[in-house]
């Protein structure tokens, strides 16, 4: 027992030693930041005090409350994340069942299918800038030529259409990230529950909803939880294209923090939207991951 | 599940629905949507592709000219002549290569703990782990401008190579850390019959077989730091030390009204082409990463 005692120290202590290096550099570019925010908060420290910290207690989150920018950035970044995700939940998943076919030249086709999630978003909001360009955009001369409009429609220069714009960018984007994970989710059911199902009379469609859905709902949620992270701190993508314009219409939080910092270099307001930004993340996190845990175990019994 | 309770030998009795007459569904919309699939990913980039050829006055031409009346590759010779877009290139790649080396050289062992030695905690140090890849930039970058003001290290490369190291982190131990429970343990246990202590093991016969999962994960780091834009658009000001999104992001015309939409484009092109090489060939190591670190995690 003392000899067993004392190999289970000493790998303990490996262990450890393996582990320090990472666990530094992770204490020191994660929690840092986000605990040095929940201190800053508690200060005002902006071009009014010299940037100098002055303790203010809870004052910049009472400002925040009555701070009509804040909550019309938080309702942008509210429209984009659930639209964005909604739509490449539909067609990341229309995707995934296509890949999942056999058809000749599958290979090539998984492999453009991936091409957009690699490529640097702030460049791929270039292109589609581009794309929407109101003068030269292609997608103006399309719709000049099947006739719906005849002069062209400034895409990015009109609330609606800009925020419109930006999501269908990120769709485009970001739904090969969710139809490779459902792709691999879709791989790993068995051939035999289709087959079976279908001698029993079911439809197409019924086994999507009673087979597929039911046993793809861990993969789901896990596309839904990591994509609906990163479009609620979206930046790249949106600086780029419309810089949060037009008047603002496609301003969300993350630009709204970040020009708070960067451009009127008010530092505890802006750690202030940090702190609540994060605990809104966490708090979502924390849903989807109970109901994550729900449908693991409920898809482990089945 | 009410399938599964269906004895097999009822197969043979219930006859398979009748399908002659009926329309062949699955073979006409199979190729659309194969069809579609491919030009929903491909054409936004082969329009950049294409717009990064074309004379200025087929760019700038209404009607939309569509297929180049004259190819051009004047506008890549701009960004290399007007700009120094070779030390973008340099840049990105510099600050990418390394940062990947070091999180793989810091996070294998970690994985390789995590899976193998049980350290107390383990379970609090994973999920931690899984949350914190959930984290945008936006919620570090103040916290780092600080540290990056107090350390002096602003127009640093280390401004980028150590937060890029750490955001890459999470991935690399969750996707490691699945290839090492995989892996059989009669391996580690042999080894340390024949004499091997912990390190020796770890770096004479595990280093080598972990070479594919290294290659897998350190494709996706590299893609990763390839691609931030918010630390570095923020850390680094001196414009021969950006990296190709940010200085991609801020090229602009003399005013206004004549953005160089042609540059921009080529711009573009350079920027992706490294990542769509990885992509042509790495495509399945690309795949397995991606879902050995999401979905197991």
């Amino acid at each position: 027992m003392i000899n067993l005692h004392t190999i289970r120290g000493r790998e303990q202590r490996t262990a450890w030693v393996l582990l320090l290096p990472a666990l530094i550099l992770l204490l020191f570019v994660f929690a840092y930041p986000i605990g040095r925010a929940f201190w800053l908060s508690l200060f005002t420290k902006n071009l009014g005090t010299e940037l100098q910290p002055v303790f203010s207690g809870l004052y910049n989150y009472v400002r925040m409350a009555g701070d009509g920018r804040f909550w019309q950035t938080f309702w942008t970044t509210t429209v984009f994340t659930t639209s964005s995700v909604v739509l490449e939940l539909l067609l990341g998943m229309g995707i995934a069942l296509v890949l999942n076919q056999k058809f000749l030249g599958r290979n090539f086709v998984r492999t453009t299918a991936i091409l957009p999630w690699a490529l640097p978003t702030a460049l791929i909001g270039l292109a589609w800038a581009w794309i929407f360009n109101d003068q030269f955009g292609v997608v103006n001369d399309l719709l000049r030529r099947i006739g719906i409009i005849s002069t062209g429609i400034n895409w990015l220069g009109d609330p609606g259409l800009a925020m419109l714009a930006v999501i269908l960018a990120d769709v485009w984007k970001t739904t090969p990230f969710i139809s490779i994970l459902l792709l691999a989710g879709l791989q790993s059911i068995s051939p035999d529950l289709y087959e079976a199902h279908s001698i029993d009379g079911a439809k197409p469609w019924q086994n999507f909803t009673r087979i597929t859905l039911p046993l793809l709902m861990p993969q789901i949620l896990i596309a839904v939880l990591f994509r609906f992270a990163q479009a609620f701190g979206i930046f790249d993508l949106i600086a780029v294209m419309t810089g949060g314009g037009p008047g603002g219409a496609t301003e969300v939080v993350s630009l709204y923090i970040y020009s708070t910092v960067m451009r009127y270099l008010d530092f505890g307001y802006g750690a202030a939207l940090v702190v609540v930004t994060f605990l809104l993340l966490i708090f979502a996190v924390a849903i989807a991951s109970f109901f994550l845990s729900r449908s693991r175990a409920k898809t482990s019994r089945a | 599940m009410t399938t599964l309770t269906h004895p097999p030998a009822e197969r043979p009795s219930t006859p398979t629905p009748p399908r002659r007459g009926k329309f062949p569904v699955k073979k006409v919309f199979l190729p659309l949507a194969v069809v579609l699939v491919v030009l929903f990913c491909l054409a936004p980039a082969l329009w950049q592709l294409l717009t990064s050829v074309k004379v200025n006055e087929d760019i700038s031409a209404v009607p939309t000219v569509y297929f180049p009346t004259r190819y051009t590759l004047s506008h890549y010779i701009e960004l290399f002549v007007r700009r120094p877009f070779w030390r973008y290139i340099l840049n990105s790649a510099f600050v990418s290569v390394t940062s990947t080396a070091i999180s793989l050289a810091i996070g294998a062992p970690a994985a390789y703990a995590l899976a193998r030695l049980r350290p107390w905690g383990g379970k609090v140090i994973l999920a931690s782990i899984l949350i914190v890849t959930l984290f945008p930039g936006i919620l570090l970058f103040l916290g780092l401008l600080e540290i990056i003001q107090a350390l002096h290290l602003g127009n640093n490369y280390l401004a980028l190579i150590i937060p890029y190291t750490a955001i890459n982190l999470p991935l690399t131990i969750l996707v490691l850390r699945s290839f090492f429970e995989q892996l059989p343990k009669d391996l580690e246990d042999a080894a340390k019959v024949d004499g091997y202590n912990t390190w020796q093991m770890l770096l004479q016969i595990l280093l080598p077989m972990t070479l594919p999962a290294l290659v897998t994960t350190g494709i996706l780091t590299f893609i990763f730091a390839w691609n931030e834009f918010i630390f570095a658009l923020t850390f680094i000001t001196r414009d021969e030390m950006k990296t190709i999104p940010v200085a991609a992001a801020q090229i602009g015309g003399a005013s206004v009204f004549e953005i160089p939409y042609g540059p921009i484009a080529a711009a573009t092109v350079l920027g992706t082409l490294p990542l769509v090489l990885l992509v042509l060939f790495f495509q399945r190591k690309i795949v397995q990463g991606l879902t050995a670190g999401a979905v197991k995690g």
